[in-house]
């Protein structure tokens, strides 16, 4: 595991609020252990920094083991940091070298405000599924779960969808700031599912308009989200987005 | 407001109309490239004469065309627009960002691939397409046919249009190399026993044609054909 600690230089975004402008400040950091978890690395700096005095560097964080999405840094150019499928609380200092320079920046997009220094504000996200991502449900006692026969692939691939868990590292990543890999996903886990059938085109398109009323930009298929997505969503929810509101548009007879 | 609603002015309708103009200006280039690969026939260029006869005067082919040109402006304003929408939708840019650890190059300059193509299509309509429809071809061939082919050995001579039309075709292939795939990825046509076939498809498709079109100036510059 480790061979010994690290010294590092930290590049990190800081900015008092909405309104101000920020810039990214040097921290020296020594005798870290490859061990840590990249956050524990902050609490370390943060510690550090109120021994001294100053304002420690606010970041979103929650569960730190990969599930609650909170997390949400750009690390040397890449969301969530070097390694693939996983978030910034599972990224660990042994990916890093002794005498690395790290930048740490927060989300970069005009629908996600930066609310102070790394923490940005992602409720767009939940106005998008406030909008259509959920299924209606009338009360009465739930049916037997064998009464709706689903087959094997279109269950896992619904599942698949299901992982997200709404970081927006999707859009964080995209050149053009786009939240089509999250929005796909939203759609596809109930668009695959019979339960999600009776308002499936009445969704995409409410979720679709939301996404853009929010100033998200245009997917351009350069697949960047895919490959940086923790949780592996992939570009084919995206297509059966697509396909869903070419049908909702043209051949379903229903207005929204 | 029809039943329509805002089909084509969401995010999804506009990357339709890029999709679809932009398959439509592949099944062009593959029209194009086999009348101009005719050339290859090596007889002085009769054949292609009569290719080009054909097109400059049958009534479909000319309605074709101006299809062709609504479908090529629909595509280039479409891409202006969805591009400065894109940059609204980040202000402030990263200090770092590493594009090159998680998409290809090609597939994040397609602004500027397409550009550079837009900028070659303007001296190609000039060298070519003004020629034929108003300036008119000054000599005939052996049939009686405009000597298109004659106006292409004579405009090829020149090295600068050679490298701009070799460099162009460069441009031209990234574009494809990415615009092929991403129009079907975007028409929704994305389906696991398909999907290896397109990008298949496409890789050759982008390189072929690249590779014929470079093919011509080159060949004519340096005098192996007729």
């Amino acid at each position: 595991m480790s061979t010994g600690n690290m010294n590092l230089t930290l590049k990190v975004w800081r900015q008092k609020n909405n309104k101000t402008k920020g810039a990214l400040v040097d921290y020296k950091l020594t005798d870290i252990s490859p061990d840590m978890s990249f956050l524990e690395m902050f609490d370390v700096l943060n510690e550090q920094l109120i021994n001294k005095g100053e304002e420690p560097v606010v970041f979103d964080h929650d569960c730190r083991e990969g599930i609650c999405g909170m997390c949400s840094m750009f690390i040397n150019g890449r969301p969530h940091g070097p390694k693939d499928l996983v978030t910034t609380c599972q990224l660990h200092m042994r990916s890093f070298k002794d005498g690395d320079t790290i930048v740490v920046e927060p989300w970069r997009a005009a629908a996600f405000p930066v609310v102070k220094d790394l923490t940005v504000d992602r409720s767009a996200f939940d106005r998008i599924i406030a909008a259509g991502g959920f299924i209606s449900v009338n009360t009465g006692n739930a049916q037997d779960a064998n009464n709706l026969p689903i087959p094997k692939m279109q269950a896992d691939a619904a599942f698949e969808a299901a992982a997200c868990i709404g970081c927006g590292a999707c859009v964080a990543t995209c050149k053009n700031a786009s939240a089509m890999l999250f929005v796909s996903a939203k759609i596809s886990q109930l668009a695959l599912l019979p339960q999600g059938q009776p308002e499936r085109y009445r969704r995409v398109q409410s979720m679709v308009a939301q996404m853009d009323a929010e100033g998200f930009g245009n997917c351009t298929n350069t697949g960047a989200c895919e490959a940086e997505c923790p949780k592996g969503i992939s570009l084919e929810n995206i297509a059966r987005m697509n396909r869903d509101f070419a049908s909702a548009k043209f051949i379903s007879e229903e207005t929204v | 407001m029809s039943g329509f609603g805002n089909a084509f002015s969401s995010s999804i309708g506009k990357k339709f109309i890029m999709g679809i103009t932009g398959l439509f200006l592949i099944l062009f280039l593959i029209v194009h490239c086999g009348i101009n690969a005719l050339i290859f026939i090596n007889d002085g260029g009769l054949t292609f004469n009569i290719g080009a006869h054909f097109m400059a005067t049958n009534w479909i082919i000319r309605a074709g065309e101006i299809v062709l040109f609504i479908g090529l402006l629909a595509h280039i304003f479409q891409a202006l627009r969805l591009t400065l929408q894109n940059q609204k939708a980040r202000p402030v840019k990263y200090a770092v960002n590493n594009g090159n650890a998680n998409s290809k190059w090609y597939s994040r300059s397609m602004g500027l691939l397409g550009t550079l193509l837009l900028i070659f299509l303007v001296v190609h309509l000039k060298d070519f397409w003004v020629v034929s429809r108003f300036t008119g071809i000054p000599t005939v061939d052996a049939n009686g046919h405009e000597d298109l082919y004659a106006v292409m050995k004579e405009k090829f001579q020149d090295p600068v249009r050679l490298a701009v039309y070799i460099l162009a075709m460069f441009s031209l292939c990234y574009h494809l190399l990415h615009g092929f795939a991403s129009a079907f990825q975007t028409m929704g046509w994305n389906h696991s026993k398909y999907n290896g076939i397109i990008k298949g498809a496409g890789v050759w498709y982008s390189i072929i044609i690249s590779i014929l079109f470079a093919a011509m100036p080159i060949a004519v510059y340096f005098g192996l054909i007729q």
